[in-house]
């Protein structure tokens, strides 16, 4: 169940644990732009909105002394002591119910789940007492909350393990849920979710953490945040509008390049960024230019983000501009397997990608 | 079978006479409780038997527990009126818990219970007719029409919880942000001896004592998880020693007097830094699990009729204010009297009253804290969204 093997993935070298969050925010004050890994991107998120807000802490199980099981909140413990930065056990109920109790009386808990598969032991704190609550109350009891931790499939835990669950929160009336994709949107939408008022679900992705982006000097302000909602266009295309979140960007844009250069393809990818509440508007305009879409996830194909994607362009005027039939790019409807082969074959990778686009595109035969 | 009732000694307090304390002052009473008031595990020294309070105090306990219960027989009315809908659990017979602890707390410190929640809300400060409102789903309700039954919350009371002993965690939560922010306050979390087998009721145990929360765990014991008797449903059921590493103690919870003392106990010891406390209140509910049982079937009549002749919390403070000279049997119908006439006018204004209008922005109002909604929500179809933005429908 401990993440172990992450950790040693991680591969941290002694004075990048002691890196502290001072180190990245000097970076700020250099012009031109940096390189930031999607886990210093939250360690300083984290850190920025401690220091900003004496209401706000992080609990979860191995966030302090630990310093997080995939080192996402090191060097908190010795920066913000242990009233701030509280290790509980291994009791996910109970500490999310104990989370969402202290954020019905005011504080901003960062509630960290070691990863979303152990959340759906809490999963009804985090639906019946957090989402529900300022409307069953008639709007006096708001419960500003931050659920945050690794979902998706991580590399060769197998079924228990390997679960996103962008779709079931999102189906849920009253949260926010967030799927980031770069450092960029990490650090910015991380700071964005503490300080929006309601329960906010954020959705990390363990294999990013070590991933580095390039980053403008404003990325590493302080006072940098990325509003909610808004999708962003990580590439500009006019034939095809490929729509992703979370890791899967990194197979769309390696498609995309790919795309170009065999079939002269021009395709626009769009990184959601939230899955609630979803930029339809951004999807419409995207496929008015295109009248091309193909969706692309890690979830399971049923009832996913896809199949919303697929509903709300029915429902918008987008349905009128598409040229062809929506293709959806999805996870396999299986329980991850184990084996490496089979896991990589149960998942989207650039290939298919391309697959979905020569379909869509009728560029084959 | 009936074990659990006591002879009426335990509830008749023997109360001393103010006169035959020479430095108490006229405004006071003292109180000399039975022995078999409490009953402690693991603590060294539990609630003193003998103690001093306002007279006025025991007056406020006897009309604060005469309108919960003229609150709820309204409610039963109603709810057989058909003007109530869906789930109605009421606590008559259990009154003497929620005033007692009421008494013995302030509005700084905070309370969350189960389902079984509108006495708390009144006492917490919602009025007759806003619980009232509440159950028959009108917009002067405490929630606004939009909770119900299950879910009222008030100044420090945060519910009011729909789902068996969730309330325990979250309200360990409460006494963590007490804690975190140096307040000298407390949290009692209550649940009853049918919530009292969920493992997060446990997993709450062990981080209150692991961090020493001020949070009292307040086992409401009524004998019923629904028609399931207790010594069904648990394996063990000394309540107060489910704790197993935090002291507990036991109240006759039939007795306004004891749950007062034991209540001020509890507060005194969790914000002294002792860490949390087990509670249990052993009480009886005289009607059924909710208004869709008639609570027969499971427990015999003439167990009901014990509990209600002998052991009644409010027939029992009675006797005390007026051996005590306290009131006296007509001073005490007039108070009565008072209450049925408030619980009545309130009640009369909460079924007058509109219920919410059937409108988009009513409806989608609080699913998100307001200026942070989503831009639009949706309706039953596309064309019935509802854009913030706009103030109105997002595709008409």
């Amino acid at each position: 169940m401990l993440p172990f093997q992450a950790v040693a993935k991680a591969g941290l070298k002694p004075q990048l644990t002691r890196m502290s969050v001072n180190s990245l925010r000097a970076a700020s004050s250099s012009a031109g732009p940096t390189k930031l890994s999607v886990r210093d991107a939250l360690n300083s998120a984290m850190a920025e909105e401690l220091d900003r807000d004496p209401e706000v802490f992080l609990i979860g199980e191995e966030v302090a002394q630990y310093n997080g099981a995939y080192k996402v909140s090191r060097g908190l413990l010795d920066k913000y002591g242990p009233k701030r930065i509280v290790d509980t056990p291994i009791t996910e109920m109970g500490f999310t119910g104990l989370a969402v109790g202290a954020s019905l009386a005011g504080l901003k808990p960062i509630c960290e789940f070691m990863t979303f598969n152990f959340a759906m032991q809490s999963i009804d704190h985090i639906i019946n007492s957090a989402a529900k609550t300022l409307y069953m109350s008639g709007g006096k009891q708001p419960c500003n909350i931050t659920f945050r931790g690794p979902n998706g499939a991580a590399a060769g835990v197998a079924a228990q393990h390997s679960q996103d669950y962008s779709a079931w929160y999102g189906s849920i009336p009253g949260l926010k849920v967030i799927s980031p994709y770069s450092a960029e949107d990490y650090k910015g939408l991380f700071k964005s979710a503490i300080r929006d008022p309601n329960p906010t679900i954020f959705l990390e992705n363990e294999l990013l953490y070590n991933e580095e982006f390039e980053v403008s000097p404003e990325v590493l302000s302080p006072d940098f945040t990325v509003p909610i909602g808004k999708a962003k266009i990580e590439r500009e295309g006019t034939d095809i509008t490929i729509v992703s979140h979370s890791r899967n960007l990194q197979f769309c844009l390696e498609a995309a390049t790919i795309l170009k250069e065999k079939y002269g393809v021009s395709s626009e990818v769009l990184n959601l960024r939230s899955i609630k509440p979803l930029d339809v508007p951004a999807i419409v305009e995207s496929v008015k230019k295109t009248n091309h879409l193909i969706t692309v996830e890690a979830g399971f194909p049923a009832f996913g983000v896809g199949s919303e994607i697929c509903a709300q362009v029915m429902e918008s005027e987008a349905f009128d501009y598409l040229d062809a039939p929506v293709e959806r790019v999805t996870g396999c409807e299986v329980p991850t397997p184990y084996a490496k082969e089979l896991e990589d074959f149960a998942f989207p990778d650039t290939p298919t990608i391309i697959r979905a686009v020569e379909k869509v595109l009728s560029l084959k035969e | 079978m009936l074990k659990f009732l006591r002879p009426q000694s335990r509830i008749a307090a023997r109360v001393a006479n103010a006169r035959s304390m020479a430095s108490a002052s006229p405004s006071t009473v003292s109180i000399d409780l039975p022995a078999s008031s409490f009953e402690t595990y693991e603590l060294e020294q539990g609630p003193e038997l003998q103690f001093e309070t306002e007279k006025e105090t025991l007056l406020q306990m006897y009309k604060q527990m005469v309108i919960v219960r003229r609150m709820e027989m309204a409610s039963d009315a109603l709810y057989k009126a058909k003007k109530i809908r869906g789930f109605c659990h009421l606590s008559v017979g259990q009154e003497a818990v929620a005033v007692g602890i009421e008494s013995a707390i302030t509005k700084k410190d905070t309370v969350i219970t189960s389902y079984r929640c509108h006495g708390f809300t009144y006492l917490r400060g919602a009025s007759v007719k806003e619980v009232q409102g509440e159950l028959m789903g009108k917009r002067c309700g405490v929630s606004y029409g939009k909770g119900g039954s299950m879910h009222m919350f008030t100044t420090g009371f945060y519910g009011g919880n729909g789902i068996v002993g969730a309330q325990v965690p979250v309200g360990a939560g409460l006494a963590f942000a007490h804690q975190y922010r140096n307040e000298k306050n407390c949290t009692f979390a209550l649940y009853g001896d049918g919530a009292s087998n969920q493992g997060q009721v446990f997993e709450s145990f062990n981080m209150a004592k692991l961090w020493d929360l001020p949070v009292i765990f307040a086992c409401e014991n009524n004998k019923y998880g629904m028609g399931t008797s207790a010594s069904r449903s648990s394996a063990m059921t000394e309540y107060y020693k489910r704790g197993q590493f935090i002291p507990g103690l036991k109240v006759n919870g039939m007795d306004v007097l004891a749950c007062y003392q034991a209540s001020k106990f509890a507060k005194d010891w969790t914000v002294s830094g002792n860490g949390p406390l087990v509670m249990e209140y052993e009480t009886y509910r005289y009607g059924g699990h909710s208004m869709s049982d008639p609570g027969t079937t499971y427990r015999t009549r003439e167990e009901v009729q014990n509990m209600r002749s002998r052991n009644d919390p409010i027939a029992g403070l009675k006797m005390h204010l007026i051996e005590l000279g306290i009131a006296t049997e007509e001073e005490l119908k007039a108070y009565d009297k008072e209450a049925r006439k408030y619980v009545d006018k309130q009640t009369k204004e909460a079924e007058l009253a509109p219920p919410p209008e059937a409108k988009m922005d009513i409806l989608f109002e609080d699913v998100y804290v307001k200026g942070s909604e989503p831009p639009v929500l949706r309706g039953r179809i596309n064309e019935d969204s509802w854009s913030f933005e706009k103030n109105g429908f997002a595709n008409r």
